[in-house]
């Protein structure tokens, strides 16, 4: 049964259009992620499931509860991680942690959730003296205080380092195995493909593309990246014209070409044909970040490459790391 | 109670969530909010000082003046520490209402604390209520110091007119509080709210007596200063103090002024 279930949901600042007929819902027990560019209406959306805006047109149901209307009981069962708020600067960990437990019917235990978290020796320490690490792990305790039955976390690894990062991840791993339903909302492509069980793409107010992570790479037009130092020089053209080739790049002697599995028989039998040694051969799998800029590349205002740039300014999405690389079959 | 009529089977305490409107159950002040607020108030040792300690600081120095306790005939026969004991409460006011609480509240704002506050089932308007309750509450304390110090170091009798002078000073620390909301209403960042915040300060404190009491003002700056929530409250105070029961007129200036403040303030707060 779904648990959560966004509908038509619309919302506009000022006659500016943020959100514009998402629809989506997010099974319980499952990592749902919400991924886009930046300014794309991730966050406008996660906060209609908060009830914390009210959209234009459009329903949301959490539990079957409406979030605006029935706030106060959506607040008991969902618990969220805000992109970007504080606490008091003076509040130490504990009396952070006791204060938010006193909303709630049903609290979890704070000492518990402070040492799954890492946070046992931090408990007098004030919130403005706790890295930024810590003070995520803290937000992230505090959205699970309560016992909820869904957290939603909104970027909640921007800013930290890949250690950092990779702990979080690990967590929330944790927290679904325990049997919450996580509403994850992120624009780092590696955070999705490791954790999310289904992600809806957003881009410019709309859903572009719902599916796992798996399926939406198989999606993207080049899911294959073959590279490889031809022995002697290939014709570019003659590349070109391979079955599924979708791009041919040439850098300091080195060939990429994206393209599916076809292509992939078809430039082996070339370079046979040919009798060229191909050094340093790698057969990857696109990674999401390269279906991700397909999806948003399609169709906008500004083409593909300038989305690219945009893209990148917010962090390089690391990429490499999720490739499942096969060593050369040569 | 017609509307909960048919969950009557159903014991106390487990009235189904849409049996009453979920807003009316919350309580507008949650009782782990005021003493977290509490809690950080005393970890502030500025804001204690100026509100608290500083006016009868003030108060102690004037005092130490000699001319300043001799009766002068200008001030109806009062001595100048007579005069200062209400400005003293007053000043406490004007630093709690105008100075402290706009910039913790445009900081909780600009923090996002109030919103985050806002996604559980805790209010954030409690947050705001347990700031006034918490500045209201060091008014309080900064009142019985200087008036306690005032009585025992100087010799200034205790309010003649208690009830007068509860009255007087419950109406002049909301509307020195709902002013200072008004502030953090009108301000997007504690930056901003400070600067306006340093805007009121002087007029109040001025209006207040801090500077001059106004009592010794000339009449026609009396009448102008009378208009104004604290000048009011300084004749209110000052009648009360020598055993009337203050003017009709003053007491309206101040609870107009509260009334208006706190409806600018309900409708212009924002919590994000």
């Amino acid at each position: 049964m779904a648990i959560i279930e966004v509908s038509g949901v619309r919302k506009a600042y000022g006659g500016k259009l943020a959100v514009d007929g998402v629809s989506f819902s997010v099974e319980e027990g499952e990592i749902f992620g919400v991924l886009g560019p930046n300014g794309a209406g991730k966050t406008t959306t996660v906060e209609c499931v908060e009830g914390l805006r009210v959209p234009d047109a459009g329903t949301v149901r959490v539990a079957g509860l409406d979030p605006v209307a029935d706030h106060h009981e959506v607040t008991q069962i969902l618990g969220a991680q805000l992109q970007q708020s504080e606490l008091q600067q003076k509040l130490t960990v504990r009396e952070a942690l006791d204060l938010y437990a006193s909303f709630y019917r049903k609290p979890a235990d704070g000492l518990g959730l402070a040492r799954r978290l890492g946070l046992e020796d931090r408990l007098d320490a004030r919130f403005g003296k706790l890295s930024g690490g810590q003070k995520q792990r803290l937000f992230i305790a505090l959205a699970l205080i309560g016992s909820p039955r869904v957290v939603v976390l909104d970027e909640l690894t921007t800013g930290l380092d890949p250690r950092g990062r990779r702990d979080t991840w690990a967590l929330i791993e944790d927290i679904r195995d325990s049997g919450v339903t996580v509403l994850l909302v992120t624009h780092f492509m590696e955070e999705a493909q490791r954790l999310c069980d289904r992600v809806a793409v957003i881009d410019a107010g709309r859903v572009v593309a719902l599916d796992t992570p798996e399926g939406l790479v198989r999606q993207a037009a080049s899911s294959t990246v073959i590279t490889f130092t031809p022995s002697k020089p290939l014709d570019e053209r003659d590349l070109a014209e391979l079955p599924g080739v979708a791009s041919v790049a040439e850098k300091n002697a080195r060939l990429t070409i994206n393209g599916t599995d076809d292509t992939v028989n078809a430039v082996i039998s070339l370079l046979a044909r040919r009798g060229v040694t191909a050094r340093q051969l790698r057969v990857a799998d696109a990674t999401l970040d390269d279906a991700f800029l397909d999806l948003t590349g399609r169709g906008g205002p500004d083409g593909p490459d300038a989305r690219r740039e945009a893209f990148e300014q917010d962090g390089p999405p690391a990429s490499g790391l999720a490739r499942t690389e096969t060593e050369g079959v040569h | 109670m017609p509307a909960t009529a048919h969950t009557s089977t159903t014991p106390p305490g487990n009235t189904p969530a849409s049996a009453t409107p979920a807003r009316a159950r919350v309580p507008m002040l949650s009782g782990a909010v005021l003493r977290t607020e509490i809690r950080l108030m005393c970890r502030e040792p500025g804001a204690i000082f100026w509100v608290v300690l500083f006016p009868t600081l003030l108060l102690s120095i004037l005092g130490l003046i000699p001319g300043f306790r001799e009766p002068d005939p200008k001030h109806g026969g009062l001595r100048v520490v007579d005069l200062y004991v209400p400005i003293a409460v007053l000043l406490s006011m004007i630093t709690a209402g105008i100075q402290s609480m706009p910039t913790v509240l445009t900081g909780y704002r600009e923090r996002g604390i109030l919103r985050r506050l806002s996604t559980t089932p805790a209010r954030p308007v409690s947050l705001l209520l347990a700031q006034i309750t918490v500045h209201g509450a060091a008014i309080a304390v900064a009142a019985v110091l200087a008036l306690a110090v005032g009585r025992i170091a100087f010799d200034v009798p205790l309010p003649e007119q208690p009830f007068g002078y509860a009255l007087a000073f419950v109406l002049a620390a909301l509307s020195a509080l709902a002013l200072g909301t008004v502030v953090s209403a009108l301000s997007s960042t504690t930056k901003m709210s400070s600067v306006l915040g340093s805007i009121v300060f002087f007029p109040a404190m001025f209006t207040a007596g801090v500077w001059l009491p106004v009592q010794s003002m000339p009449e026609t700056l009396q009448t102008i200063v009378e208009f104004s929530p604290l000048g009011a409250a300084s004749q209110s105070l000052d009648q009360a103090m020598s055993g009337n029961w203050p003017d009709l007129a003053h007491l309206g200036v101040t609870g107009l002024w509260a009334a208006l403040l706190i409806a600018v303030a309900a409708r212009w707060f924002r919590w994000e």
